[in-house]
This record gives structure tokens, sequence and C-alpha cells, in this order.
């Protein structure tokens, strides 16, 4: 798709749901107001760990305009076994149930939703809430609890690899090095915080507008957590202000806003605070040992690479963080180890390119100090080591352009200028110095579907239950519609963040325009075939006997 | 957030009877910083005061040959002020560190005074703080505290004043001009902010029935050699780690007279008249610069995140003090350290 000889693919074009963005038109998931909407507001944990011996809401019912204080010893009938509370994304364990009993399992848990005529009561309100906790004592610092880690496999999958043996080769090799990085916890917060805005129909109905990545996701985690059927749910997520993973997962506004709707039988929009933001998932502190080894002349011998990353006491998440240095650099001897250390915070959760941003960084950092004591240039030492195949499943790639991005890159930055002495390059009172680092990404294609309408007035429209948090699904999925069917882009819309749209799975992963894009393709390839069929049916037509690759589609 | 009652006062006069008729009452004027204490439950006003319509707004010339700086004069308006820029740069130099451009437009120079710290335990309420909740404790002191005080700190508290303009009015001797129902008075700036001692929720010494009306500045600006650097986590909209104004007055080499005030590590701006004295009648040399460092440090401590401010501030005194010395002050706009 380079953009020679297509109308759309690869031409730059103005975002076709720009407009309503700059103007506000377009409605993000707490924007929505119906008709006699209550406000919810989440009270957090002021704990860590241990349980609710009271909540005292007496003074927080008086204030006028609240409609009604929700905790664990007052709210609906919830799912009640682990399976109801899973999602497309969940890691293995036992998710977190908001309001669901008197346990806290991280600081910051909601552990009570007021519900009032206005935000503003809502959040009074809830300053006038007090708890009595029995506190037990609380472990939430990586570092200091090395001792508790455990390597865990699940599923089948122990994100651990072998192969030859790297403690010897390290032993008989010059060159050796070993380092740790560590990396502290990170939020996304991203822009729009996390609300929901649950939609009470009235017939037994529920619309929710959710801030998420993934609508069916939270379509059938709703579904499952209240008994409901999945046609009585639809989620809507339209516009989303930015996700970076952490929308890939229900998160607790949107059980909060339906547990809220179902017992007061009207409209409830619940919206996180940005302090709040950080109770949710996070990038996993970490802990990386990496030992490496190398010949006289700087080839690798022996890779050693160890994580050690938190979780929380009731979910084991966890993404493949070793195992990148063998799809990059050649090597016969490696162990790869991954373990987790149990805390008491909520469960980490996907923040870009989980697994390869955390991997990649260490790796990355160690090779730049395995080259400094092979003194070698770094940039030499990663071509020295250049695998073309990827070694823990033994596959050559089927396309792998990174020597050629070396090359260029080495090119346009002047990297023949750089000088490899620490300390030795200034600028003013700055030390400063050049970096290089490798980042490589799987192309991954996921399952997923679309519908193509084609009117006779010529508009097209295409759908597909994905959302666009921000890489510009929309515009992606009209400018495939546009060029398949060769119709002008301003006929073309694209419908998305709706789970009773056609399947897709959550957006993330970057594989979104793989799957729905190619889902896209597929839909538009049937109708090209319906309207051959009808242009074949005409009398005297000229395209009878055509096939469908002698035909081009276009707008006259 | 509480609910509070929103009144709008005419006059000084007005607002001081307005402020001694309510205890639970409190000004605004920008409101950047108290609105987000009441929104998160830090503070709890019953009545809000807005001054915003009171005549405080015009720089002007003493009679001593001063500006006096009325006490709601924007932050950007006073940083662009000629006067300030020609005669005080050092003070429109340390605004200018400070916040951001929408915050300065609308923070005030009386509210930049009465900014509370931004140490994380004092916004969360969930948090003992003897600041916010006296003889609840200190969380910070076994903390995170990286932020936090390593001079005139108390073992009740060690937060930092937050402000980059009061360092500058620190070390230019401002005075603080406050109204009461006994008219008005005159404070030296360094009686201005206090020390956190046992009453670390007492931030300065005004009374509680006063209103500041201007900020007033001696004729000596210190125009030509004179710095603010300010060490921070990032380059721009972040307080400071450590930030130093330094003023100097060189005759042949030689210091004539030399102002020096610490930013991010005390309850106030801090001074240290003995690190100023063993630099007036001394040579304006490095080594003169690290003799006063040595001086104005020897008694600070950390508390183990912070640690690393002492250093810091030591190289940041000495960095200050050579811009000064040279006229090569540093610069609000490359933020990089020259």
């Amino acid at each position: 798709m380079t953009g020679v000889g297509t109308n759309y693919f690869g031409k730059p074009m103005s975002r076709v749901d720009g407009r309503a963005k700059v103007t506000g038109a377009a409605k993000y998931a707490a924007e929505h107001n119906v008709a006699g909407l209550a406000y919810g507001y989440a009270v957090a944990s002021a704990i860590a760990r241990g349980r609710i011996r009271a909540i005292h809401t007496a003074e927080a019912l008086a204030v006028p305009g609240v409609l009604d204080i929700f905790t664990h010893a007052h709210r609906p009938k919830l799912a009640s076994s682990d399976e109801k509370y899973g999602d497309e994304v969940a890691p293995p364990g036992s998710p977190f149930r908001p309001l669901y009993d008197d346990q806290i399992r991280f600081s910051g848990q909601p552990v009570a939703l007021v519900v009032a005529e206005d935000p503003e009561t809502a959040r009074f309100a809830a300053s006038l809430i007090r708890i009595d906790y029995d506190q037990r004592t609380h472990i939430t610092d990586l570092e200091g609890n090395r001792g508790r880690a455990r390597a865990v496999s699940e599923n089948g999958e122990s994100h651990s690899h072998k192969r030859g043996n790297a403690t010897r080769a390290f032993d008989h090799s010059p060159i050796r090095i070993e380092v740790e990085y560590r990396m502290p916890v990170e939020h996304h917060n991203p822009m729009e915080m996390f609300g929901a805005t649950a939609i009470w129909e009235g017939d037994g109905r529920i619309t929710i507008y959710d801030k998420t990545q993934g609508p069916l996701n939270c379509r059938n985690y709703v579904a499952n957590v209240f008994g409901m059927s999945q046609d009585a749910v639809r989620v809507l997520s339209p516009y989303v202000g930015g996700g970076f993973g952490s929308g890939l997962r229900p998160q607790y506004e949107l059980p909060l806003a339906v547990l809220a709707a179902r017992a007061l039988r009207r409209s409830v929009q619940v919206t996180l605070t940005r302090q709040q933001m950080f109770t949710i998932g996070y990038r996993a502190a970490n802990i990386q040992s990496l030992v490496l080894a190398a010949d006289a002349d700087g080839r690798l011998t022996s890779f050693r690479h160890e994580w050690l990353g938190m979780t929380s006491r009731f979910e084991n998440f966890q993404r493949s963080y070793v195992t990148w240095s063998s799809q990059l650099y050649k090597c016969d001897n490696v162990e790869f180890t991954q373990k987790l250390v149990k805390l008491d915070h909520n469960t980490p959760c996907d923040m870009r390119a989980p697994g390869g941003a955390e991997g990649l960084f260490a790796i990355e950092c160690a090779m730049d100090e395995l080259a400094y004591a092979a003194n070698l240039d770094p940039l030499a030492l990663r071509l020295l080591n250049y695998s073309d195949k990827d070694q823990i499943d033994d596959k050559p790639y089927s396309s792998k352009e990174l020597r050629e991005c070396y090359r260029q890159g080495a090119e346009r930055f002047g990297w023949s200028k750089r000088s490899a002495k620490p300390r030795s390059m200034r600028e003013g009172n700055e030390l400063v110095g050049w970096g290089m680092a490798t980042g490589i990404w799987e192309a991954m294609q996921m399952e997923a579907s679309a519908k193509a309408v084609l009117t006779a007035n010529g508009s097209f429209e295409i759908a597909s239950a994905t959302a666009d948090i921000g890489p510009g699904t929309y515009t992606m999925m009209t400018q495939v519609a546009a060029e398949m069917l060769g119709v002008p882009i301003e006929h073309v819309t694209a419908k998305l963040g709706d789970s009773g749209l056609p399947h897709a799975p959550v957006e993330g992963g970057s594989f979104t325009t793989s799957s729905v894009g190619c889902a896209i393709q597929t839909a538009c390839r049937a109708v090209q075939k319906e309207l051959l069929w009808l242009a074949q049916k005409a009398p005297h037509s000229p395209f009878a006997g055509a096939k469908l690759e002698d035909v081009t589609f276009a707008d006259d | 957030m509480n609910n509070f009652e929103f009144t709008r006062a005419t006059d000084v006069a007005d607002a001081v009877r307005q402020i001694a008729a309510d205890p639970g009452a409190t000004f605004v004027a920008g409101g950047t910083n108290l609105i987000d204490l009441i929104k998160e439950g830090v503070t709890k006003p019953s009545r809000l005061i807005d001054i915003t319509r009171l005549q405080l707004n015009r720089v002007e010339e003493t009679s001593d040959g001063g500006l006096r700086i009325g006490a709601l004069v924007p932050n950007s308006d006073l940083a662009y002020h000629p006067q300030i820029d020609k005669r005080y740069p050092l003070l429109a130099s340390a605004i200018l560190a400070g916040a951001s451009p929408q915050l300065r437009n609308m923070a005030t120079t009386g509210g930049n005074l009465l900014q509370r710290t931004r140490c994380f335990y004092f916004y969360d309420t969930t948090t003992p703080c003897n600041k916010r909740e006296p003889g609840s404790g200190c969380s910070a002191i076994d903390g995170l505290n990286r932020m936090h005080a390593i001079l005139g700190a108390s073992e009740h508290c060690i937060a930092t004043h937050p402000s980059d303009m009061c360092v500058a009015l620190a070390a230019l001797e401002a005075h603080v001009l406050a109204a009461g129902h006994n008219g008005e008075r005159s404070i030296a700036f360094a009686d201005f902010h206090r020390l956190p001692g046992d009453t670390p929720h007492i931030d300065t010494n005004l009374n509680k029935d006063e209103i500041i009306t201007a900020v007033e500045l001696p004729p000596n600006g210190f125009a030509k050699n004179y710095s603010y650097l300010k060490i921070r986590d990032r380059l721009s909209y972040a307080f400071a780690l450590v930030s130093v104004a330094a003023a100097l007055e060189i005759e042949n080499g030689v210091i004539r007279q030399a102002r020096l005030a610490l930013g991010g590590v005390a309850h106030k701006p801090w001074r240290d008249r003995r690190a100023e004295a063993q630099l007036s009648g001394a040579p304006a040399t490095r080594e003169s610069f690290m003799g006063a460092a040595q001086t104005l440090l020897s008694d600070a401590r950390g508390f183990g995140h912070n640690d690393f401010k002492i250093e810091l501030a030591r190289r940041a005194i000495v960095r200050a003090l050579s811009q000064a010395a040279s006229a090569t002050p540093q610069s609000q706009i490359d933020k990089r350290v020259r």
C-alpha cells in the first residue's frame, strides 16, 4: 500500500471524524445526557488491605438530592462466580468485583457509590461517609518483596525458555556483563477519564455509553455480571479520548453505573476522577536482570534475561517480556525466566506494546553495555548478531526489514559522527550522548467481521464493532471501503463503537487495521460480486463473461 | 467539595469586615490553588469572599524610589511590567520560572504568597498530616519525601513552600503590606512566612482578619548581576527541587553586597545572612561561591529520598552565583542550564 496506483491507500487525508472532534460535536461517554439522569460518585478505600467493619452513610443519605448509597452491604444481586466477571482480555485469576464484599484488596478500591440528582451533591455527600476498617499489613513495594517472587505458568504458557547452556557459555566467554534495570509503575492517564452513562430504557433493556476499547467485551461483561440477556444490553463507545490499553478490560465505572441504574430504575452516569484513574490498571513495576556474554569479536555466546514483576494478589498478569532478544539476536545459549510478586495493588494491565516495551528497554540497554565492554559500536554489535529467524519458534521471518531500517536510520541521523567516549559530547553545560535502540512488534491479526451496505443513491456504509481510540480507525475503514468500490470518500460512512454491529475484537495490539480492515475488504468484495452480477444481468451487458478481477470499480 | 457561601467585597474595609465576621471564611482571588484545595476536601471554607473587584491591581512608584505592587496584580502582568523587567529582572525571571502561562494569568501577587505546600500527603486526606490536621502526624518524614525540605524542617512537618516568586521577593527584601482592623502594617518578607516548628498548620504571620494589599520593593533591584536558577524534574510546569535567587553588587571583581535565597528546600524561602555576609567583601570567584554554599548548607539534613537535594543545592548555588557574577542570568525560555 504505497499509494502508487491507488486512490486512497497510503495517501494523506484529513481524519473523517476530525471536524466532529475539534468542534466538540463528538460526544464522549460521560457527555451524554438524558431526561432524569442521576450521577454517581465512587468512594475510594483509604487502606490497601483489610476489611470494612462498617460504612456510616446516614449523614450522607440525609443530604437533599441524594438518591441512594450503594455498598457491599446494600446492593442489588450480582453474579457470584469468577467466570461471570471475566472478560476477553482478563488474566488468569479471580477478577475484582466492585461492591461485592467487605474485603479491601488495594488502595483506592471503590467501596461505595453515592448517587444523587447532580454530580456536586454526590461528591459532597461522599465526603460525609465514614468507614471503619480492620486494617491488615499491606505490601505494595516490589523491591522490598523480591523474596516472594514465583514463576507462574498458567494455561500451559510458562513464558520461560531455555536453549543450550547459558551458564557454561558465560563462564567460558571473554566479554561479560551483568546488569539490572528497574521500571516504576506507569499509569496510562488518557485525556478522557473513565466514564459510563447507563441509560435506563424502561423495558428491561439498558444502553450504555462507556469509555472502552471493546464495546462487545463490555456488553458481555454487563450481561454476565447482572444476569441479563445479551440482547438487553447495548454498549456504545463511538469516541474514545485515548486508551493506551487502559480501556481493554471493563473498568469499574461500568458495573457501578449499571448497578445503580438497575436498582433505581433510572439513567445513571459515573465518572472517575483524575485521582481515581490511578486506582485502575497500570504498567507493572519490574526489575529485569540481564547477564550477557560474547566472544572476542562480539558475537553473543550467552543471554540470560530474568523478569521480576508485580501483580495483584487476585490475578496473575504477565505478558511475554523476556523472549524478544531471540527475535533480534543470534545466540545459541539462552535462559529466559519470568517471576511474579503478588502485592496489595489492583491488577496491572496492558499498556502500549505490553511485554515488548518493557523487555526491549532492558535488552537494548544491556546490548549497549555489551557494546561498550566489547569496544564495539552499538550498531555494529547489533548487525554482527542480527538474526534472520525467530529462534523461539525456529522459524524464518516472512519479512524483516530491520537491517535496512538500521542503515537508513544511521545515515539520516549521521551516526558516523558519534563520539563513543562517555562524557565526550557537550551542548553548553549539558553533557549529551547519542544512543540507539531497536523496537519490534508482532504483526498480529484477529478474527473480525464487518458489514457493507451500498444503496441505490450511491451512499456506502461500512460497520464493525471495533473502537477508535485515536489511531484513526474511522478514517482507515473509510479509506478501505472507498478504495474497494471506487466511490468518492465523502460517500462512505464508517460506523464503529457499538456492540450491536458485527463482531470485532477489542482495539489493541496494533491488530485493528489488519483484522477489521481485512474484514471490510472481504465485505466490499461481496458487494463487488453483487454489483458485477447485477451489471451482467442487464440486456446486452458489456460485462457479460467478465471476471471480477477483470473489472475496475470507479465512480463517474 | 463542600457547600459554601459566596460573597463579594466592595473595598478593603469591607473585605476586612467580612473576613472578621466569619471564622470559616477565606478570600478568593485567582483561586489557582484554593479551588484545588476545596475540591480535594483539604480546605472546607464556610464562605468565599471574592476580592477580585478591589482596586489593588496597580504597580506604582513609592516615595523612596521603590515599587508598590498591588495584591491583585496578576503574575503574568507583573512579570512583563516594564518597570519590573527593567529594574527587577530577578523577580520577572522567578515568576516566569513558575507554573504555566494560563496559571500565571489567573494567579495574583497576594495569592502567590499564600499558596500552600504541594506535599502529596497534605493533599491526600486519607493520610495523616500535621499541616492539614494538627496532631495527626507527618506521613512524609518516613514516606515519599523526594520534594521535601532539607533546611528548617521540624519533627512535625518537612513540607516546602512551593513559590518561585517568593524566593525572588525574599532576596530583594520586599515588604508585605497587610490591612486589618487597626489599619495597614508592613511586614518584612523574611518575617512573613514561618518555619513549621510545632505549628505547621500556620504558614504565615498574617492574622486571620488581615488582607494583603500590596508588596513593596526597595529601590535596589540588583538588575545588573542576578540569576534565578530553578532545578526541577522536568523543564517546565514542575515545582522546584531546588531553586536559587542570586543577586550581587560587584565592584572591581569584589562583591560589595550579596543576596542569596533558596526555594524548594524549606517551609519558607530560605535566606542565610551568614552566607551573604561571607560573600560581602570577597572576590567574585567560584571559591567564594563554594564557601557560601558550604555555609548555607552546613545544617542541611535529608530524609532519605531527598538526600540528593543537599548536593544539588550546593551546585545550584555555585552555578546561580556564577551566572549572576558574569551577568549571564539563567534564561527562562531556553531552560537548559548554561
